[in-house]
C-alpha cells in the first residue's frame, strides 16, 4: 500500500480509536467501579448525536450544538443514574442485562418519537476542506478536529483520574469495590458524577462522529459491542487500558478494512474483495480480543488486584 | 490483607453472588389443579389449527408457530443460562446456524427434511463444541464477551456470504419435506409446521423436566451455585458445562431450522447480538431455571409486542417499560410471580 | 471400599507419607506466597499448619487442592504425582478440602448439599433422566454424613436458615462425604464460639484414624491438643516442623509467631510440654 494511503488510514484508525475511547472510558469506569453491565451506554452515544444534530439545526452553530448536546446528555445521564441505575448496582448481572436492554428499547423508540429515525448532521463548513499535512498528503480538516478533541479529552481524563482526589477515589473503587463502598459519605454522589461524565463523553463521540457515520436510531448497538471488546482487551476498570485498547481496535478495524481489501483485490474477484475485507476486519478485532484473553486473561492493564 | 485467592478465575474470592436465582422448581406430585391446567393447555395447543381455521384467521397460526419456535430457542438458552448459570451472549449464533444450514441446503435443491435435521445437528453441534471448548475456560464477564465475539464473527461471516444473500438475506421457495413412504409431510403446510414445532417443543420440555432433578441436573445447578466447590467435591465441571452448552446449541439450531421454514427467509440479523439479547430477555422474563420459563417468556414477549403494535407504532417503547417493571418488581420472572401468587409462603424449591 | 483397606495399611506403615510436598513455589508478581515449601502428611495423623496472617496458608492449601497452579515443585499423593491434576481428579483420588469462607450450594437444602457431595464421588453425573432423589442408597449415605456432623434434624432446611456454626459443620461435612484419605481443613473453627469449637475439635479427633488431616487453624491451643505434628509457615516459608512440644520450644517459632502471646512464651521458655 502506498505510504500516503497508509498514513491516512492510520490517522483514520487513530481518530476512530479516540472516539471509541470516549465510550470505552465511561463504560470501563461504570463496570469497574460499580460492577454494572450497562447495555444502554450506546444509547447515550445515540442521544448525544441526535441532540447535536437537533441543536445544530436549531441554532445553526456547530459549536453550540455540540456543547449543548454534551451538557444535556451529561445531565440526562446523571438523572438516569440517580433515578434508575443505582437500584441495579446491588442486583446480579443478569438483572442488569435485562433492565438495560429494556432501556435500549425505551430510548431507541423514545428518540424515534421525538426526532424521527434519523437526523442530518454535517461538519461545519469551515472544516469541510482538506489540510495539507505533508507534501502530497491531504487530510480532511474535520477529521483533524476529531483527532485534536479526542487527544485533548484523553489527556484531560488521564489527568483527572491520575492527579485529582476524585480520580484517586475512582481508581481505588475500580480496584477494590468493597473498599469503595466502605469509604463512606458521598460515594453515591461520586457514582452519579462518574456516570454523568461517561454520558457526556459518549455525547462528544456521538456528536463528532455524526457527520461521518450518520445519525440514526440504533447507531449505538454496533459501537457498544466494540466498546465492550475494548474494555475487555484493556482491562476492566482501567482508563489506560481503555485508551490503548481503543487505539488498537480502531486501527485494526480501519486498517483491516482497507488493507485487506487491497490485498484481496490482488487475488479475488472485485465483489468478493469488497465484501471479504470488511468482514474479515470485523472478525480480526474479535480474534485479537480472543488472543489477548488467552495470553492475559485480565486484559492488558488490569485495574483489579 | 489481600483476600485468599482460591480459584483460577480472576474474581472468585467467595461463592458468586446469586441473589435472584430461584431454587430449581421441585418436581413433586403435581396437584390436580396443575394437572387439569396442563391438560387444558395441551388440548388447546393441539387443537389450535382447527380452532383458528374455524375462525378463518391463518395469520394467527403462523404467529402461534412463531411463539412455539421462539419458545424452543428460549428453552435451549434457559438450559445454558438458567440451569448452568452461563451467561452466553452468543446463543443467537446457534439459532442462526441452524437456519442457514437448512436454508442453504434448500436453496441448493436439497429439500429432504432428514438432511436438514442432520445438517443442523452436525453444524450447530460442532460449532457449539468448538466455541464451548474455548469459551468455557473463561469465567464471568470474559465468558460473556467471548461468546459474544464468536456470535459476531458468525454474523459478519453471514453478511459476507454474497452467494447466499449477504446482508440482504436468503429467500427460499421450498420447505423441508419429510417423506414416510407414500406420505409426504411438507412443512410448507402451516399446520404441519405448527405440529412439528409443537412436537419439538413438547419433547424439549419433557427432557428438561426430567433433567432438572436428575443427577446431571443437580450437578449442573451445583456448579452454577459454586463452581469451585463443585469441582473440589469431584464434579467434572468443565465437561458438564460443555455437554450442556452443546445440547443447548443443537436445540437452538433446531429452532433456527424451523424458523427458516416458517419465514421462508433468513438474514444475518438472526445472528446479531440483539437477537441473543431478546432470547435472554425471554428467559429472564419467563423465569430462569424453570421448565416453562422459556415458553412463558417467549409467549409473553411476543404477545405483548403483538398487542401493543395493534395500538401504536411504538410498541418497543412500551415493551421496554414492561420489562423494566418485571426486573424491578418480579425478580423471579413470571413463573416466580405465578408461584408467589398461588401460595405466598411456598418456596418454589 | 478400598479407602478403609488402604487406611489401615497406611497406619501399619505409618512412616510412609500419604502426602508429600516438595519444593512448592508460588509467586504473585513480586510477592512470594509459597517459598520452596516441603511438607508431608502421614496416614492417621493430624498435621497442623499454623502461622501469622498473610503467611500464605490458604494459598498453600489452594495449591494442594488444585484450585491454584504452582510455579515450581511437586505434590505427591499416595505415591502418585498429582501436581498437574485438576481439583475433581484429586477428589476422586481421595484428597478433599474444606474452605475458609463457607461454600455451600444455595439452591439446595442441607441434605441435598450432602447428597451432591456423595454423588460427586459415586458414579458419573451424566445421567439426565432418573431423578436423583429416588436413589435411596445415596440419600441414606447423605443422612449418615449429616448425623456425623450433627445436622440430621436440619436436613430439609435451606442453607440460609442455618446458623454460622451449623454452616461450618456442613462445610466440613461436605469435605468428609466421600470418605477421603486426606482432608485439608482450612480454618474449620473460624467464627465458632467455644462450645462449637470444642465440638469441631472432637470431630477432627474422631476422624483421624480413617482420614488424615492437614489442619489450618489460628486457635493455637486447640492445634497443640489435636495435632501429631505441627508445621509453621511464616512469609511463605516453612520455618519449623515437629511435635507440638518441639514447636513450642523452638526459638524461631516463638520469635516469629508465638512470641506475642506472653503465656505461651513463658511456658515455652520454661519447657512446659503440656
Amino acid at each position: 500500500m502506498p505510504s500516503v494511503l497508509l498514513i491516512e488510514q492510520t490517522l483514520n484508525g487513530l481518530q476512530f480509536g479516540l472516539m471509541l475511547f470516549l465510550l470505552a472510558a465511561g463504560l470501563t469506569l461504570v463496570f469497574g467501579v460499580m460492577d454494572m453491565i450497562n447495555l444502554a451506554h450506546g444509547s447515550l452515544y445515540m442521544i448525544g448525536a441526535f441532540l447535536a444534530a437537533w441543536l445544530v439545526g436549531l441554532t445553526g452553530s456547530f459549536v453550540i450544538g455540540v456543547l449543548g448536546a454534551v451538557g444535556l446528555t451529561g445531565l440526562f445521564g446523571m438523572a438516569l443514574e440517580a433515578a434508575l441505575l443505582r437500584t441495579l448496582y446491588a442486583r446480579d448481572h443478569l438483572s442488569q442485562v435485562l433492565a438495560t436492554f429494556a432501556l435500549i428499547l425505551i430510548l431507541n423508540d423514545g428518540v424515534k418519537m421525538l426526532f424521527g429515525t434519523d437526523l442530518p448532521l454535517s461538519a461545519p463548513a469551515a472544516l469541510s476542506g482538506p489540510v495539507e499535512l505533508l507534501p502530497g498528503l491531504q487530510y480532511p480538516a474535520y477529521r483533524l478536529l476529531i483527532l485534536g478533541v479526542g487527544s485533548a479529552l484523553a489527556i484531560a481524563l488521564y489527568l483527572l483520574v491520575q492527579k485529582t482526589r476524585m480520580g484517586a477515589l475512582v481508581r481505588a473503587g475500580a480496584s477494590n469495590r468493597a473498599m469503595a463502598t466502605a469509604m463512606g459519605t458521598n460515594i453515591s454522589a461520586l457514582f452519579t458524577l462518574v456516570f454523568g461524565i461517561g454520558a457526556a463523553l459518549c455525547a462528544v463521540a456521538g456528536a463528532l462522529l455524526g457527520p461521518l457515520l450518520a445519525v440514526q436510531v440504533g447507531m449505538g448497538e454496533n459501537i457498544l459491542i466494540l466498546a465492550f471488546v475494548v474494555i475487555v482487551i484493556g482491562g476492566i476498570g482501567s482508563i489506560r487500558g481503555a485508551l490503548v485498547g481503543s487505539v488498537l481496535v480502531g486501527c485494526i478495524d480501519t486498517l483491516g478494512r482497507t488493507g485487506l481489501q487491497q490485498l484481496f483485490r490482488e487475488f479475488l474477484p472485485a465483489q468478493w474483495a469488497s465484501a471479504a475485507g470488511p468482514a474479515i476486519a470485523s472478525i480480526a478485532v474479535y480474534v485479537f480480543m480472543a488472543v489477548v484473553l488467552a495470553v492475559r486473561p485480565q486484559g492488558l492493564f488490569p485495574a483489579r488486584t | 490483607m489481600a483476600p485468599p485467592i482460591e480459584s483460577r478465575s480472576s474474581e472468585a474470592t467467595g461463592p458468586a453472588p446469586v441473589d435472584d436465582l430461584p431454587m430449581v422448581a421441585r418436581q413433586g406430585r403435581i396437584d390436580t389443579a396443575s394437572r387439569a391446567a396442563l391438560l387444558i393447555l395441551a388440548a388447546a395447543a393441539l387443537g389450535l389449527p382447527f380452532i383458528l381455521q374455524a375462525l378463518g384467521s391463518s395469520y394467527y397460526l403462523s404467529f402461534a408457530s412463531r411463539i412455539v419456535i421462539y419458545a424452543i430457542a428460549a428453552t435451549s438458552l434457559n438450559l445454558v443460562l438458567g440451569y448452568a448459570g452461563l451467561v452466553s451472549f452468543g446463543h443467537a449464533a446457534f439459532v442462526g446456524l441452524g437456519a442457514y444450514a437448512t436454508g442453504i441446503l434448500i436453496s441448493e435443491g436439497v429439500v429432504g427434511g432428514g438432511w436438514h435435521l442432520l445438517a443442523t445437528v452436525a453444524v450447530t453441534g460442532l460449532a457449539a463444541a468448538v466455541i464451548g471448548a474455548i469459551s468455557l475456560r473463561t469465567r464471568g464477564v470474559y465468558f460473556i464477551m467471548i461468546t459474544l465475539a464468536f456470535a459476531q464473527m458468525l454474523y459478519y461471516l453471514a453478511n459476507s456470504m454474497k452467494g447466499y444473500g449477504g446482508d440482504e438475506g436468503l429467500n427460499i421457495r421450498a420447505r423441508s419435506l419429510f417423506g414416510f413412504g407414500a406420505i409426504a409431510y411438507d412443512l410448507k403446510n402451516p399446520s404441519a409446521l405448527y405440529y412439528t414445532a409443537l412436537a419439538a417443543l413438547g419433547a424439549s420440555l419433557l427432557a428438561l423436566d426430567r433433567f432438572g432433578p436428575s443427577r446431571m441436573g443437580r450437578a449442573v445447578v451445583a456448579l452454577r451455585d459454586d463452581d469451585v466447590r463443585a469441582e473440589a467435591l469431584g464434579f467434572p465441571t468443565f465437561r458438564l458445562k460443555l455437554v450442556v452448552f452443546v445440547v443447548a446449541g443443537v436445540l437452538g439450531g433446531i429452532a433456527g431450522a424451523l424458523s427458516v421454514n416458517l419465514q421462508g427467509y433468513v438474514s444475518p440479523n438472526v445472528l446479531h447480538w440483539t437477537q441473543s439479547g431478546t432470547l435472554m430477555v425471554m428467559v429472564i422474563l419467563g423465569g430462569v431455571a424453570t421448565v416453562w420459563g422459556g415458553l412463558i417468556g417467549a409467549a409473553a414477549l411476543l404477545l405483548l409486542q403483538e398487542m401493543l403494535s395493534a395500538y401504536t407504532d411504538h410498541w418497543e417503547f412500551w415493551t421496554g417499560w414492561v420489562l423494566l417493571a418485571v426486573v424491578l418488581f418480579a425478580r423471579r420472572g413470571l413463573v416466580g410471580l405465578a408461584a408467589g401468587l398461588r401460595s405466598p409462603r411456598a418456596r418454589t424449591g | 471400599m478400598n479407602n478403609a483397606a488402604s487406611a489401615s495399611a497406611a497406619i501399619a506403615a505409618s512412616t510412609t507419607a500419604l502426602l508429600e510436598v516438595r519444593g512448592l513455589e508460588k509467586r504473585f508478581g513480586a510477592l512470594v506466597a509459597t517459598d520452596r515449601v516441603d511438607l508431608s502428611v502421614r496416614a492417621g495423623e493430624v498435621h497442623a499448619l499454623i502461622g501469622p496472617n498473610g503467611a500464605g496458608k490458604t494459598t498453600l492449601v489452594a495449591q494442594l487442592g488444585g484450585q491454584l497452579t504452582s510455579d515450581h515443585g511437586r505434590i505427591v499423593f499416595d505415591g502418585t504425582d498429582i501436581t498437574r491434576l485438576s481439583p475433581h481428579q484429586r477428589a476422586h483420588r481421595g484428597l478433599a478440602r474444606s474452605f475458609q469462607i463457607t461454600r455451600l450450594f444455595r439452591s439446595a437444602t442441607v441434605i441435598e448439599n450432602t447428597a451432591l457431595a456423595v454423588q460427586a464421588l459415586s458414579g458419573h453425573s451424566f445421567g439426565a433422566w432418573r431423578p436423583v432423589r429416588r436413589d435411596v442408597a445415596l440419600f441414606a449415605e447423605a443422612r449418615r454424613i449429616l448425623a456425623e456432623v450433627g445436622l440430621e434434624g436440619k436436613a430439609s432446611l435451606g442453607v440460609e436458615q442455618l446458623s454460622h456454626g451449623e454452616r461450618r459443620a456442613l462445610e466440613v461435612g461436605l469435605a468428609l462425604a466421600g470418605r477421603p484419605r486426606l482432608v485439608l481443613l482450612d480454618e474449620p473453627m473460624a467464627g465458632l464460639g467455644p462450645d462449637e469449637s470444642a465440638w469441631m475439635e472432637r470431630l477432627i479427633d474422631g476422624i483421624r484414624t480413617r482420614t488424615a488431616v492437614l489442619l489450618i487453624e489460628h486457635d493455637v491451643e486447640a492445634v497443640f491438643r489435636l495435632a501429631d505434628r505441627v508445621s509453621v509457615l511464616v512469609g511463605g516459608r516453612l520455618i519449623a516442623t515437629g511435635t507440638p512440644a518441639a514447636i513450642r520450644r523452638d526459638v524461631k517459632v516463638v520469635g516469629a509467631y508465638l512470641g506475642d502471646d506472653e503465656s505461651l512464651h513463658d511456658r515455652a521458655v520454661a519447657g512446659d510440654s503440656s
